[in-house]
Order: C-alpha cells, then structure tokens, then sequence
C-alpha cells in the first residue's frame, strides 16, 4: 500500500519535472548559453515563433536584455544601475534594480552580433522604410549565401525604390556569377564590371584562373580598380584638407595673438584645451543632447578661453609689452598652471566627448568614396571662422584699430585709439578662436590635460610659414602642409611624413626668410 | 659680501640632503614602500591610478594591522614623465628615504632607465604593466603580462573566430616592434601568408588617423576576416578609434583587439561606436568573483567616487603587493635580498577569482581574458584560457631569445640562461 | 662682476670640497651622499647647456628654441661609445651588438656605429657632430638671413624633426628607450663611487672652462661685436661687419658646447632617449637663462641650478602640484625679476 502510494507520487512528481522541463521555453536557457548555443537556440526559435524570437534579437542587438544571476529570469534594463526600473521579459511586470550586482547582461559576441543582424536583415526585406531595406540588403551583401540570394530574387520582383533595385541587381549578380549558367555568368561580369563596390571586386577576383571568363573578369577588377583609384585620390586630397583643417583652426587664434600682436603665447594650446574642456562640461550639464550642447559650446568656449585670454593679457602680457622674447617665459609658465589647474579639477584622465547623431559616421558619395562628416563639418567650420576672423579685421572699426596698433603703436596712440584696450580685446579674440578650435577638436581627438602640448608646434609651424601677421597666410600654409603630410604618407609612412614636411619648413623658411606672404613696409623691419 | 652668501647657499644644498637622511633614520618603526609613477607630464594620464591604488592598498595593510607589527608607509614622488628623472627618484627612494620596496614606472623606457640604479642597490621593483618581455632582472617583478600572456592568446581566440588577414598596428617603440616581431612569427607558422599580414607603425600621440584607418579598410576589403591587432599606445588611441567610428569600420567587419586599452582608456572615449572591438587583458572589471566585488567596492570608497574604473594595472599592483606582503611575512624581514629568496613561489589571489604564483623568472601565472568593449564601457568577457599561463620572460618565438631562460633560484640564479651554450649572460656576479 | 666671481668661487669650492665631504664617513653630519654629487653633477651639465644659450640668445640675440638638439646629439655620441662598452655584457651577449639590435634581429653594426669603442673617437664626435650641424644649419638660415621668430621656430623644427627621426626604431639609436644599462666608461665601473665623483669633477672643470671661454669670447672684439648685431644687425652690416660669419662659428661654438654638456650629462644620469630632443626641454633651457639673467652667463649657471634644484625639490614634497609652483616661479620672475637673479643681484648690490 504505501509501497504502492510512495511509487505512484515518486511517477507524478517525474512527470511533473518531466512537464516542466518541457515547458522551458528558450527564455530560459538563453541567460546561460554559450555563444554557440544561443545562435542555435535563436534559430529553432524563430521557427517555432519568430515574432518573439525577432524582438528578442533586436533587444540583443540593443543591450537591453539581462537576466537575475540567481534564477536566470530574463528582464528588460536601461541603465543598468542600482535603483534604476527593469521590467520582466516575460509577463512584462514592472519592478527596480535592488542590486546592480544581482543582474547580468546576456552577452553577446562579434559572432553572434553579425548572425543577430544576418537574421534581422532577412526579416527587414519587406519593412516599409527603403532606407531599412538598403541597410538590410547591404548586410546580406557582406556574406551572401544561397539562401539569402533566393531571398533577395523574391523580392526584387516588388521592390520600387531604385537604390534598393540598384543593390538587389548586384547581389543577384554576384550569385549569379557564383551558380548560374556560363550565359548568366559573363552578363553578370558585365554587371559587376560596371559597380564600383569591393564586393564586385572580390566576387571578380574568385573567378577561377582556368576558367573561360577569366580574362573578362581580369578586365572587368582593372575597370573597377581604376576607377575606384581615382577616388581614392579625391580621397587623399579630402584627408588633406581635413587635417589641413585641423591646422588651420589651431593656428589661427596664434596668427592673431603672435602675428598681430607679436606676443609669442605658449599657452595657446591650453586655450585650445580649456574650449575642449568646455564643451565636455556642457555635454555633463545636457547629457541627453550631446549636439545641442556642442552647439551652446561655441559660444560658451569662446568666451571661456577669450577671458582667460584677457585675463593672460591684462595680468601679465600687458607689463611685457616691448619684450616680445619674454612673454614666451611668461606664457609657458601659465601653460604649466593650466595644465595642472585642469588635471586637479578634472582628473588627469582623458575626459570622453560624446558625438552628436548628426555629426557621426560618413557621407558615402558612392562605393568607393564617401566622407567622414565630422571632419566635413570642421572642414566648413575652419572656413567660417576664417571668414568671420577676416571681416572683422579688415571691416570692422575694431579691425582698424588692431591693424593700426600692431603697425605703429605710437602713431596710433596719437590719433586717440586705446592701445591698451585693444590689445586686451585682440588677445581676447586670439583666445577665444584658440577655443572654437577647442570645440572642433574634441570631436577629432582627445581631451586631456597633455592637449595642448600637441598641438602648440604645429601651430607655430603654420603660422611661420604662412608669413607672420598674415591670415590669408596661415590659410594657405595651413591646407598646404596638411595636403603635403597627406600625399607623402602612403610612401613615406606617418612618421617620415612628418619629418619631411618638417626639413621643408627649414628649408623654405632659409629661402624666404617671412614665409608664404612676408609682411611688407615697415612693419617687417620687427 | 657675496663671498659670504656664497658659501651659505653651498652649504645649503648638502644640509639639506643630510637632513633628510637623518630624518629617515628617525622614522625607522616604519616599513617604508617607494610610490614612483608620474604624477604629471604626458604619462600621469595613466599612472595617477596607480598611485591612488598604491596608496589605497597600503592604508588597507595598515588598518589590517600593517607588517611584522610595523605601519607602512607610502613615499610618493613625482618622476614627471621625464625618464632620466625616474631613475634619479628611485635612487632618492631607496638611498635617502630608505624605501624598502619600489612600485612604479609604466613605461618600457622608465623601467629600463630605473633597471641600473635598482640592481646597483639592491633593491626591488614591482612593474605592474604589460610589456615586451625580453627582461628578466634580480631585482624587478613583472606583475604585468609578457607577450605569452596577452598577444599569443589573443590571436588564438580570433583565429578560432574565422580571422584570415591580419593588420598589426602598433606605436613605433620596443613594446609594439617586439609583440609584431612575436606576432608575425606566429602567425607565420599556423600558416597565415606573408600578404596576408600587414604591419604598421605611428609616432607617439598620432592624431591623424585618416590615411591609416583608409587603408586598413582596403586591406580588410578583399574578401578574406581581416582583423586588427592594435599595440597602439595611450593617447593616439582615442583619436583612432573616433576615426574607425566616423569611416564606419565596425567590430563585425573588422574587429581590433588592443592589448593597451582597458576600462580606464574607454572611460575618456565615446564608446558608442566601439561596441564589439576587442582588448585582451588578465583582469577586466566585469570579472565575477568575490575577491573583485570587494576590490571595487573598495576602490570606490577610497576614491569616493562611485564612476571610478579599475583595470588590469591596478590589479597587478594589488597581486605584486599582496605577493610583497606574503613574502616579507614569510622572510619575517623586509630587507631585499631575504624578500627576494622568499617571494618565488608565494601564492595570491588575484581579482578573476584564481591564485596568481611568482615563478622563478621573476613574472607571475595569470588567466588572459578577452573581452569585447560594451557601450557602457565596460568589457564583456568572451573567452577565457582554461587555466592560468605562466608569463615567459623569454620569447619562444624570437631568434635571439628561444634558448634563454630564466630562474632566480639557487643554484641557477640567473636571468638570462642559455640552455645550449650553458651559459649566463648579462650578469654581474 | 660679483656674480661671476660668486659662480666661480662657488664651482671652485664644489671642485674641492664635495669630493672631500663625500669621503666623509656616512654618519657625518657634513657627510654629501654619492647620490647628491651625481645629481649635482647633473645639474652643472645642464648649466653648461645654459651657458651655450645665453652665449648666442644674451651676446648674439638668436631666441634658439633647439638647442636641446646639439646637447642630445653630444649625449648620443656618448651614449654609442658607452653602449660598445658593455660588450658581450649585455643580455644576450652578443660581443658586438647592443642588445636593442639583437632584439630587433639585426645582423651588423650599422656603419655609424663603428669606430664609438674608441673614447677618442666618440669624444670628437661629441663636438663635431653637433657641431657640424650646427654649423650647416646656421650656413644656410644666416646666409638668408632668418631672424627674430623665423629663426627661433626653424631651430625648434629642427629639434622637432630630430625627435621624431630619434624615435623611430630604424634609425638604428634604439627608438623610445634609447640607449641605457650602461656598465663602465674608460674601464672605470660607472656604478662605482669613485667614477661618480670623478665624472662630477670632470662637469665642473668642463664649465669653469666653457665659463672661460665663453668670457674671453664676449670680452673680445668678436663679442663686442656680437653685441652689436643683437642691437643693430642691419646697421652692423652696413659698417661692413661680415655679420653671418660671427654668427655662424659663434651659433657652431654654443652647439658644441652644448654637445660636451650632453656628453657629461648622459653616463651621471645612465639613459639617453629621444625625449631630449623635445622642444619643450629647448624651451626650458632658455627659461634657465632668463631666470638667471641673460647675457650674463654665469647667471645661465645659477638659473639652471636654481630650477633644476626646485624641480628635484617639489617633485618630492609637492608631487600633485608643483607644476603650479613652477609655473608662478616662471610668471612672477619674468614680472618682477626681467633681467632675472643676476639683475636683481646687480640692482640690490648698487642700493647698497
């Protein structure tokens, strides 16, 4: 009897395990899978219900799916902090972190993350925003398989948007070229020949030497190489442009304060540095809208470095005046302070300055050419500033005043121009263009105390070449070395680059002892 | 008159070093520990951490009642990122303030500046930074990882991940020209062509990666994984990888491991558009383990900063430290040459939860990690050696190098053996 | 002239009594550590590289922001001739390769190398090398007459562009570490006290001598001369003076004087690397002499110890901030001290 009742609870409760091991649902085993297992767990998911299954993948993509450690319940997180709402993957309730430890995220690898996306893109073919479905197709495109191609002949049949058309075809033509009859295949060579994408190329390259299309598709990687060449010389000349860019914004602030005013100003790139800075504290105050904040960065970082600036002037530089060899000693002092000064307000580690949406990734022309748009925009922004900057010295009474100053302080002192006052203003103005180029820097590199150190060489550099007291000068050399650094670089290598255009410099400088645009008159007699 | 002022200010200076050595006569019921990392100056970027990790572990010793009934003391100095000036310091530490242990330098070049003055006195180094091996010192400890311990293992997971094409991009110095040189022979012999290998090298603090990132783009487009292996150094970093991000390069594509950039690095980066580069490292902060949670829990309440990272380094120094401790304990001296005998052996925990062992050669057994960077920069461990790797002094897979090893113990005593001519080189004995 | 006479008073008595005080037993109160006199003797090398600034910036008006280039240049001369010294010591122990060169699989001595394990020889190199490019440097930029800032920023291109060659591995000086781990010079042990004390003797009789030469230059006729070209260098020329060829053997004179420096600088400190060639240690150097008081040299000698001292000193006591004390120093001497301490020595010396 009891032998008979214990067998018979001992076979309800096997079942019951038995039961409940079958209702695991793949939630379940998802928080402790390997990598491997949950590319195999997604795929007979998505068989079995792809609509769960294809929002689990988008929530892996996101980063938003953790589970508890203890129970490996999955949940929902945002910001994965202690007090922060979480809700359950499951029923959807809503709770709170108690513990930030308690919560794991469920990790995903390279691997993974690319089959993630392979999976999501085949499921993008049919959304209703092209721009998903050329994303979608140009994800397959990295590794097409028979499978996807089929895929994608499906739905060429409907598709109307012509740059989703134009990928389709080239898809289609790669498989092709891969599976279909010698007919298809050399119209496909045809097809690919003409496309300017890497991926006609590889498909061309893994034509068999041996095989009858061999030397049309020779023909076909030559057409695509040289034009793809071509572009890769617009290119170079962009990244020239870009870096002589850079120069530019550097220089420009010294071109004021050193080449107007003749003050040799070692702390220009601690000015360059605290408008960086700037716009990292305006980016802590508007976290959520990082290009906003950029925006309100110019400005404030103007203003910033322009009264720091002022204040250099009106504390120091203002008792140096004829003793230009001196303000170096001064000015490298205060370098050293700054420095420090940032390095005990805000660590000595470099500070992260987050890339607005609209400023981050490329501008793709076409398949072999696209444009990375932050340097685009600090392209545009140089040549605003240099525009600006010009007007306001040769239109502006401001102007006048400074021009009159830095070539005869006495004479102009005479005709009742405050020296004193303008220079305070044009050491300003210096400045707070050294932090504009504070603003356009962080988006390009690093801020940290040991900034400004970077760039205080070459801004000197620039500004002797173009000619002191010159700014169509400093323009000029500034681009001009920036696209020399660039087209020696692919020989030479970075470094020998450098070097070169550096022996340049020295030699140029001994040939034309002013620079690019020597001043003329008297006031070169300095 | 300035005769007179003269020999004052001569005397001066003598007095005043003379003082401060009676003054580390005094305060001998101290144990003292030298801190030398730079404080200022390019470097300090990295090593402030340290010294505030220092710091933190000797208050922590100290509250555990400090060492052979002693406190410990910190010495800090500020060798300023000017390495002739490293060496100068750790002289300062050990002859005036009378430190009996050194932790410090970052840098290949500080060590080797304050390599000579260490051996000559007698001292002993704590070197807690991943490094180009090729060194094996009496008097220094490599708690950092050598080439077997971070490159080796890092290619092996990415070759197991279908990488065919290798870009090794590095800062053009020792650390970066070794682990290629080390590098490039391995992948020689698991077959990997020689066009498949690309290398390249950048000058310190290289801010224009336009060119670079360009042609690694092309290199990594001819149809066969292509992966980056990055010795890039410090503060280039950032700048290379805003250009990955902005010429849309993305981990699924092209895929670069750093063995220099850990938690610290990310924290002054946008890591957005990192999500799935790689780094590989003996500790990453996401590690599970108790001895960890505590370690963090610890950090952040010394630095009262809840934000504050820790990474690989700091664990170094906490292993070399501990390792110190134990041994001095076990030596019931701190006196160099009874810590050194008593040190190889000595086992620690470390913060991914195992014990870390010095080994004869002077490196300690360590797991290498590979993580994957996270957008809250943080690392998602992805792969992990079974067991801990003993850290090879000497590389197997450098001509002038493979028949050198390395045991400090009696009778060998040597760094530098050769195991085919028998002879010890580099030595003076 | 109580200044120079309080300079060389002063380098005579350390030429004399640091040795003894350091013979002195250790517990002796007057006792001066082997260490301090190395640093010492670090700090008189740096001073003679003070002293070849102030000889062309005080006396000849040239703002050099490279100079740190020909004290490198003489450094790595001796450096060479140091690391051939070591021989089969190194850790690979290789006879005649230095241990970089092993490392990088290199096969021979590059043919620059050879001859540095003669002492004569690196000891020529020291003045010729930088001096010869001082010397066609200064051919070309005076011939077409650079001055004023072009000058001073083609000289710290110079130094720049020389950094940047230094630093790189191919170039056969072993890249970013440079040369170290030096075991002995002239078969004398350079860890040993005695060479320590010797090779501090042997500073302060190189710059009691660049001091005296240097003296007898600006008192000559040549140095009158320099002077009037800082002043008036147009007018100079129109009298008929051959104003580049003063200003290129004197810019040659300082570069090697400077190239000696870095010879005696290298084996007291026991590494030399690119870093030297940085144009902020250029720029350093001349904030030595102002701060000392330009155109005076011996005020070169006590700028350049007064802030190397400072440096050690802070660097110890206040590591978080003595970037803020060094930087205030620089401000306020420029401010209040603008012909630096020897001016301020001249002026209290006139009020008494």
């Amino acid at each position: 009897m009891s032998n008979w009742t214990s067998s018979l609870i001992g076979l309800l409760v096997g079942l019951l395990t038995a039961l409940q091991v079958g209702a695991s649902t793949p939630a379940d085993q998802l928080a402790n899978a390997s990598f491997s297992e949950k590319q195999t767990l997604i795929q007979t998911w998505i068989e079995s219900d792809s609509s769960t299954a294809l929002s689990v993948v988008q929530l892996l993509l996101d980063g938003r799916l953790y589970y508890e450690k203890n129970t490996n319940r999955l949940v929902l997180i945002d910001t994965h902090k202690t007090g922060q709402p979480l809700t359950d993957f499951a029923t959807g309730q809503a709770g709170t972190i108690e513990k930030k430890r308690a919560y794991k995220r469920v990790s995903v690898n390279n691997t993974l993350r690319t089959f993630l996306r392979d999976t999501l893109a085949a499921a993008q073919l049919s959304d209703a925003d092209p721009a998903v479905r050329l994303s979608s197709v140009q994800q397959m495109l990295g590794d097409l398989t028979p499978e996807n191609a089929d895929q994608i002949a499906k739905f060429r049949a409907q598709e109307t948007d012509t740059d989703v058309v134009d990928l389709m075809d080239l898809a289609l033509a790669i498989d092709r070229l891969d599976r279909g009859t010698p007919a298809e295949q050399a119209q496909a060579i045809a097809r690919l020949a003409d496309s300017l994408t890497v991926e006609a190329m590889n498909a061309l390259r893994a034509v068999p030497a041996n095989s009858p299309l061999a030397s049309q598709a020779r023909s076909g990687i030559q057409s695509i190489e040289h034009r793809r060449n071509r572009y890769k010389a617009v290119e170079t000349l962009y990244f020239g442009l870009s870096l002589g860019s850079v120069l530019v914004l550097a220089g420009i602030g010294l071109a004021i304060t050193f080449g107007v005013m003749g003050v040799i100003n070692m702390a220009h790139g601690e000015l360059i540095m605290l408008g960086a800075y700037t716009t990292f504290v305006i980016q802590q105050i508007l976290p959520s809208q990082p290009g906003m904040a950029l925006l309100i960065s110019l400005p404030c970082a103007f203003m910033v470095s322009g009264l720091v600036g002022i204040g250099i002037q009106r504390g120091v530089i203002r008792f140096l005046t004829g003793r230009p060899l001196e303000t170096l000693l001064a000015t490298f002092g205060i370098s050293l302070i700054l420095q420090q000064a940032v390095r005990s307000i805000f660590s000595p580690l470099n500070r992260s300055v987050v890339t607005p949406e609209w400023m981050a990734g490329s501008w793709e022309i076409n398949a072999a050419l696209s444009l990375t748009l932050n340097r685009l925009y600090v392209i545009g922004f140089c040549l605003v500033v240099f525009f600006v900057l010009l007007t306001l010295l040769k239109r502006s009474s401001l102007g006048l005043q400074v021009r009159a100053v830095s070539q005869n302080r006495q004479m102009a002192q005479a005709m009742g121009v405050r020296s004193g006052w303008v220079d305070a203003l044009t050491f300003g103005l210096g400045s707070g263009v050294a932090g504009l180029a504070g603003v356009a820097l962080s988006q390009l590199t690093n801020v940290g105390p040991n900034m400004g150190q970077a760039y205080i060489i070459d801004s000197f550099m620039v500004v002797v070449f173009g000619g002191v007291g010159n700014l169509w000068g400093t323009l000029v050399a500034g681009l001009s070395l920036g696209i020399a650094n660039k087209l020696l670089e692919p020989w030479a290598g970075a470094v020998l680059a450098k070097i070169l255009v550096l022996v340049f410099i020295v030699l140029f400088i001994q040939k034309n002892p002013r620079g690019l645009f020597p001043q003329r008159g008297r006031a070169a007699e300095g | 008159m300035f005769p007179i002022a003269g020999k004052k200010t001569l005397r001066i200076l003598p007095i005043a070093l003379a003082t401060a050595l009676s003054n580390a006569a005094l305060a001998a019921d101290t144990i003292k520990v030298g801190v030398l990392h730079s404080l200022s100056g390019t470097m300090a970027i990295s090593e402030t951490t340290l010294k505030d990790t220092m710091l933190m572990l000797i208050e922590e010793q100290n509250k555990k009642g400090g060492l052979l009934g002693k406190q410990l003391e910190a010495v800090v100095v500020d060798p300023a990122s000017n390495w002739p000036l490293f060496a100068e310091k750790a002289r300062e530490l050990v002859e005036k303030d009378g430190v009996d242990a050194i932790f410090g330098c970052w840098t290949s070049v500080s060590r080797k500046s304050v390599l000579p003055v260490i051996e000559e006195l007698d001292s002993l180094l704590f070197y807690p930074v991943q490094y180009e091996g090729e060194e094996s010192s009496k008097n220094v400890f490599y708690t950092g990882a050598a080439p077997n311990q971070q490159a080796i293992p890092a290619v092996d997971y990415l070759m197991e991940q279908g990488v065919k094409r290798w870009v090794l991009a590095g800062t053009d110095y020792v650390y970066p020209r070794t682990t290629n040189k080390i590098l490039e022979a391995y992948l020689k012999a698991n077959g990997v062509a020689e066009s498949d290998i690309m290398i390249n090298y950048t000058p310190f603090g290289h801010s224009d990666w336009q060119s670079i990132v360009s042609d690694i783009k092309g290199f990594g487009a001819e149809g066969k994984k292509t992966a980056v292996v990055s010795t890039i150094n410090g503060d280039a970093n950032v700048p290379f990888y805003k250009e990955l991000g902005a010429q849309g390069v993305n981990a699924d594509d092209i895929p670069v491991i750093a063995f220099s950039v850990g938690e610290e690095e990310l924290s002054g980066m946008d890591t957005a558009p990192l999500v799935g580069h790689l780094a590989a490292w003996n500790y990453f902060m996401s590690a599970e383990s108790e001895s960890n949670d505590e370690f963090i829990d610890a950090w952040h309440a010394y630095t009262g900063d809840e934000d504050r990272v820790t990474n690989d380094p700091m664990e170094a120094h906490y292993i070399g430290f501990n390792m110190w401790v134990e041994a001095v304990k076990k030596a019931q001296s701190t006196e160099p040459g009874a810590v050194q005998d008593a040190i190889i052996g000595v086992s620690v925990p470390n913060l991914t939860g195992g014990l870390s062992s010095m080994m004869p050669n002077h490196h300690i057994s360590k797991p290498v990690l590979i993580g994957e960077i996270q957008d809250d920069g943080q690392f998602e461990i992805v792969s992990e050696t079974p067991g801990l790797v003993v850290g090879d002094a000497w590389s197997d897979y450098l001509p002038g190098s493979k028949d050198l090893i390395s045991d400090w113990r009696a009778p060998l005593s040597c760094g530098a053996y050769d195991v085919v001519s028998a002879k010890c080189s580099g030595q003076e004995l | 002239m109580s200044m120079n006479k309080f300079v060389v008073v002063g380098l005579i008595a350390a030429l004399v009594f640091v040795p003894l005080l350091n013979m002195l037993p250790e517990t002796h109160a007057l006792h001066v550590p082997t260490y301090a006199v190395s640093l010492m003797g670090k700090y008189l090398a740096l001073a003679m590289l003070a002293v070849a600034v102030d000889l062309v910036w005080g006396y000849l008006g040239i703002l050099t922001l490279g100079h740190g280039a020909f004290f490198a240049l003489g450094g790595y001369a001796m450096g060479m001739y140091l690391m051939r010294q070591i021989g089969d010591r190194g850790v690979y122990g290789d006879p005649l390769l230095p241990d970089f060169m092993v490392f990088l699989d290199w096969s021979e001595l590059p043919w620059f190398w050879l001859g540095f394990d003669q002492f004569w020889f690196a000891a020529l190199m020291v003045i010729l090398v930088p001096g010869v490019v001082a010397f066609v440097f200064g051919l070309l930029a005076f011939r077409s007459r650079v001055t004023g800032v072009y000058l001073s920023i083609i000289t710290q291109a110079l130094t720049y562009a020389l950094m940047l060659a230094f630093y790189r591995n191919e170039m056969g000086f072993g890249g970013n570490n440079g040369l170290t781990d030096f075991k002995d010079i002239l078969g004398f042990s350079l860890q040993s006290p005695d060479t320590k004390v010797a090779l501090f003797m042997a500073t302060v009789v190189a710059l009691l001598l660049t001091l005296w030469m240097c003296h007898s230059v600006v008192q000559s006729r040549a140095g009158r001369l320099c002077v009037a070209i800082r002043d008036a260098e147009a007018r100079s020329r129109f009298a008929g003076y051959r104003v580049e060829h003063i200003k290129l053997w004197v810019f040659t004179l300082s570069a090697a004087i400077a190239g000696v420096a870095g010879a005696l600088y290298v084996p007291q400190v026991g590494i030399i690397n690119p870093n030297e060639f940085s144009p902020i240690n250029s720029i350093e150097v001349v904030i030595w002499v102002a701060i000392g008081g330009r155109a005076t040299l011996f005020g070169a000698v006590v700028g350049a110890v007064a802030i190397n001292y400072a440096k050690s000193y802070l660097t110890v006591e206040f590591p978080e901030i003595w970037l803020f004390a060094l930087g205030s120093l620089f401000v306020l001497v420029t401010l209040f001290l603008p012909k630096g301490i020897a001016g301020f020595l001249k002026r209290k010396e006139a009020l008494a």
